[in-house]
């Protein structure tokens, strides 16, 4: 289990190493932040004192060797716009795109799950005709578009919930969060919607599939037998056979979901990291891109053992297996 | 040869006809691509001539007629634009981008993924590790990253996506062809010492479409979306050729004043044009699928 | 003789499928009392467990209880609202699966799944559910109890899971236990110490068990009397030992002898010819006459229950002389 745990580790620094070469070198290929940065009708001494400034007078190998070794110290570089720390602007930004994607996820799983179950308990029922049609509805339309509707229908027809914006914030434990004030949650309910109907409808697929084989298992006709009631039967012994595919799918999805905030905080001007990401694209904030990037990459890795450890508490099969490896 | 080819195909289409939801949306999928194809035609207004544009017909919800009597059925942009037309024109951009990056993927992951399966060891375990790490992260991410290195433009965008694609195509085809390539026939043409390529485009390739027809049908609207995510984001297609993502971009603005069909028609256009592939795709998939067949 | 538990009468239970009706279990009846054990025998497909899932009202679309009565101690199960049959179940009658390793939930404790039964029936706190539990198990022969109910079910072997699933059927003091070849899928030695611990118990407290299986042998020794179906009809009925040693119907009487046994060694054995027949397209008539050597044209019409001892009736136009 520890050398697996070891290998896996030495798997996911080099996925980051590679990544960072490839973004580092890539980016510097394109266009000069200075254009962006420094008032054209500066004279030429102020110029190359602001490139000096921000390193940029290197070859292009000096400024890697800086990069690589700012890594290990936890210095990302420094953003050419707002003139703070990359990894401290993003990790400024970082609350706001997982309280979105976390409230994403618990849409997902509270309207999906229940949903799911219904159109595998009675496939031909109509009702469940009409979800799983909903679901293909679900996959198919593009995110962005589907955002820009439900602000057309709740924002601007309706007025009922605001357009965007993340509104007022509490602090817990110093990190500002949403879905502790009503106008917090009023900012929250569109976007974390948009983010949630992908990952609903695959919800509901996984839902439907595994409710239809576990309702077939002998266990789910005993529990019947002894007289349990049938919320009993399918909220307990059901449910908890068809979250182990649900959770693994969805934690594996986790990254996806944080891809797709930066379609969502686009469109709602969530101050995520995906927004901040956009921006600095378009501004050239060559810093902020690669500390998005390095952070992404440390942040699937963990995902990806959370979901390992996720799957092994529910399934107490496999906490064997792993225990005996 | 020749005469059993065709007989699986006629099974295929045999199947096919028997869900009536695939058939009309093959049928939706056939109209929507001819009108891409034949824009030009089709659409009642050239939407980049400026010679038939008039900026007196700007903003005209759906059904307006216009300062020089044309009917303009889904209205105009703001600059006067007959939304039809521009949603015609914006469809054949989309599509072309998609069909041409995974056409380009698909021989890519034809030729990595048999490569690896028939020569195994080393290169199988560098392309299945540059495939297992690239596919680890989602293909919307990878893509924006890679435009954000190479800049907007329609041919940046084509590369971008191929570069993305290409990793789920050459898995699906090492995985069939690992499979194939211990079957009796393929031991057979080996044994008659055939030259390797010949046996890799002669006898494998045939036998590993099936699974890569139906990911390629899937990975067309993925390509879509993709594309049209990105010129939403601002990192896509140029204002020159928008394609719908664009075209919904643009009406981003105008939404919150009340000019919904800005957005909105074009973004009905993307969702018909994915849930005709999607249905499609699924139907093949059921067919396709082995397990389904037993 | 005292009231019986359970009493069936003409159950028929069909299952409407594309290619037509299927009648599972066809004019069932037959009645189990206090301390008796019925063995219910067939081959797979007979109907024998679908008159187990009729009794306990678990049968499912596009399954459906077409006729019959089903009376348990007074009450006809029939006539009862949904879920006032799921209280009994459980409780009043305790039902005991073919597979243990597929019976208990895999993702739930044992401890979970035995009290989650007491308190559905029971208005009990938790922590004396767990008593209950803990001494069920005891009751049943398993080692160190307590331990065993915060087990997982995969963490227990075969022997051992069935036993649990035997304390959760005995748990409640039912009076009616259906039993659907619970001892199959174990080895020999463990099959004979359950089949004995059954015995004990089931006799201890006065509890009616219906023992659902192809194993005559096991019949032989645990049953007081049999009912053999085939096709979905019982066939033949009567105290075991008189139906197992001079069989009247030439199913019952193929059934004895193709299996091997130590008093026959060396005689050829004498498989029943043929299949068991669609129970969709059944014969006109007897089930049986395709595969019957005594078959004649009076075998294109129904034989009726015909008694021919107390307590024992058969259908069949053309019985064996008792004792052949």
């Amino acid at each position: 289990m520890l050398a697996y745990l070891i290998r896996r580790l030495g798997q996911a620094a080099l996925v980051m190493a590679v990544m960072a070469t490839i973004v580092f070198f890539g980016l510097y290929t394109v266009g000069n932040p200075i254009d962006l940065l420094i008032n054209p009708e500066d004279d030429l001494a102020a110029q190359e004192a602001a490139m000096r400034r921000l390193g940029l007078d290197q070859p292009i190998w000096v400024q890697f060797g800086h990069f690589v070794g700012g890594i290990f110290e936890g210095d990302l570089g420094t953003s050419f716009v707002h003139n703070r720390p990359a990894l401290e602007l993003i990790l400024s930004r970082l609350p706001a795109t997982l309280e979105l994607v976390f409230f994403a996820m618990l849409l997902a799983v509270l309207i999906g799950v229940p949903l799911g179950m219904i159109a595998g308990l009675r496939p031909d029922a109509p009702s469940s005709k009409a979800i799983m049609a909903a679901s293909i509805l679900g996959f198919s339309i593009p995110n962005f578009w589907q955002g820009l509707m439900l602000i057309m229908l709740f924002a601007v027809y309706w007025g009922i919930l605001p357009a965007g914006g993340r509104g007022d914030t509490v602090d817990v434990l110093g990190i500002p969060v949403s879905f502790l004030t009503w106008d917090g949650l009023k900012h929250l309910f569109l976007p974390a919607l948009n983010l949630a109907i992908f990952k609903m409808s695959l919800v509901i697929r996984l839902a439907r599939a595994g409710t239809a084989e576990v309702a077939l298992q002998d266990y789910v006709k005993y529990a019947r037998a002894r007289g349990l009631s049938p919320s009993r039967v399918i909220g307990v012994h059901v449910l908890k056979n068809i979250l182990i595919p649900v959770v693994t799918v969805l934690g594996l999805e986790t990254g996806n979901a944080i891809a797709f905030a930066v379609v969502t905080e686009t469109v709602f001007a969530w101050p995520g990291i995906g927004k901040l990401l956009i921006d600095s694209i378009n501004l050239l904030d060559r810093p902020v891109v690669v500390a998005y990037l390095m952070l992404t990459v440390f942040m699937f890795v963990m995902i990806n053992f959370l979901v390992d450890i996720g799957y092994s508490l529910l399934d107490p099969r496999v906490r064997i297996q792993a225990r005996g490896r | 040869m020749s005469a059993a080819a065709d007989t699986p195909l006629r099974r295929l289409a045999g199947d096919f006809v028997k869900s009536p939801s695939a058939v009309v949306a093959a049928i939706g999928l056939v109209l929507i691509v001819l009108a891409a194809v034949f824009a030009g035609a089709v659409a009642p207004q050239n939407p980049y001539d400026l010679a038939q544009i008039d900026i007196f017909d700007g903003s005209l919800p759906p059904g307006s007629t216009g300062f020089d009597g044309f009917h303009y059925l889904l209205g105009t942009d703001e600059q006067g634009r007959d939304m039809l037309s521009a949603i015609i024109y914006g469809l054949r951009i989309s599509l072309s981008v998609s069909f041409i990056s995974v056409s380009v993927a698909v021989l890519i992951g034809l030729v990595m993924g048999m490569l690896a399966a028939w020569r195994g060891g080393w290169v199988d375990s560098l392309i299945m590790r540059i495939v297992d790490i690239q596919l680890s992260f989602p293909a919307l991410l990878v893509a924006l990253l890679l435009l954000a290195a190479l800049g907007k433009g329609v041919d940046k965008v084509i590369l971008a996506l191929i570069i993305v694609l290409w990793a789920y195509f050459a898995r699906t085809v090492r995985g069939a062809a690992l499979v194939e390539i211990r079957k009796d026939y393929i031991t057979a043409a080996r044994s008659q010492a055939l030259p390797g390529w010949r046996i890799l485009f002669g006898h494998l390739l045939p036998n590993v479409m099936p699974p890569v027809i139906v990911i390629a049908t899937v990975q067309i609207a993925n390509a879509i979306s993709i594309e049209a995510a990105l010129s939403f984001l601002g990192v896509g297609v140029p204002i020159t050729e928008p394609s719908l993502g664009l075209l919904i971009a643009n009406g981003f603005d105008y939404l919150l004043s009340g000019r919904y069909w800005i957005s909105f028609y074009p973004g009905i256009a993307l969702l018909l044009t994915l849930v005709c592939i999607n249905v499609v795709g699924d139907q093949i998939r059921d067919i396709l699928n082995p397990r389904m067949q037993r | 003789m005292t009231a019986p538990i359970l009493s069936v009468n003409g159950l028929t239970t069909v299952f409407e499928t594309r290619i037509g009706t299927l009648t599972a279990v066809n004019d069932v009846s037959f009645t189990v009392g206090p301390g008796e054990v019925l063995g219910l025998v067939g081959e797979s497909g007979s109907g024998k467990t679908i008159t187990g899932f009729s009794i306990l009202g678990l049968i499912d679309r596009p399954g459906a209880i077409r006729a019959g009565e089903i009376w348990l101690k007074g009450t006809d199960l029939r006539k009862l609202a949904p879920d006032a049959l799921r209280r009994l179940r459980g409780d009043r009658i305790a039902m005991i699966f073919q597979d243990p390793m597929m019976t208990l939930n895999p993702v739930l404790r044992i401890d979970t799944q035995l009290i989650e039964t007491i308190l559905a029936h029971r208005d009990v706190s938790r922590g004396r559910a767990r008593e209950m539990a803990e001494a069920a198990l005891a009751q049943v022969g398993i080692p160190s109890p307590a331990e065993r109910l915060r087990a997982y079910p995969h963490e227990l072997s075969g022997g051992m899971r069935q036993r649990v699933v035997i304390a959760a059927a005995l748990m409640l003091e039912p009076d009616l236990i259906v039993a659907d070849e619970p001892t199959t899928a174990l080895d020999v030695t463990i099959q004979s110490q359950i089949l004995f611990e059954m015995q004990k118990l089931m006799a201890a407290r006065q509890t009616a068990l219906i023992w659902i299986t192809h194993d005559l042998t096991v019949v032989a020794g645990l049953a007081h009397r049999v009912a053999v179906m085939y096709a979905g009809r019982i066939v033949e009925t009567g105290p075991v030992d008189d139906v197992l040693d001079r069989p009247a119907h030439p199913y019952t009487h193929g059934l004895i002898h193709s299996i091997p046994s130590a008093t026959a060694r060396g005689q050829r054995l004498a498989p029943i010819r043929g299949m068991t027949p669609s129970l969709i397209h059944l014969p006109e008539g007897c089930a049986f006459a395709p595969r019957c050597g005594r078959a004649d044209a009076a075998c294109g019409t129904a034989p009726a229950a015909t008694d021919i001892a107390p307590g024992r009736w058969l259908r069949c136009h053309h019985p064996l002389e008792a004792g052949a």
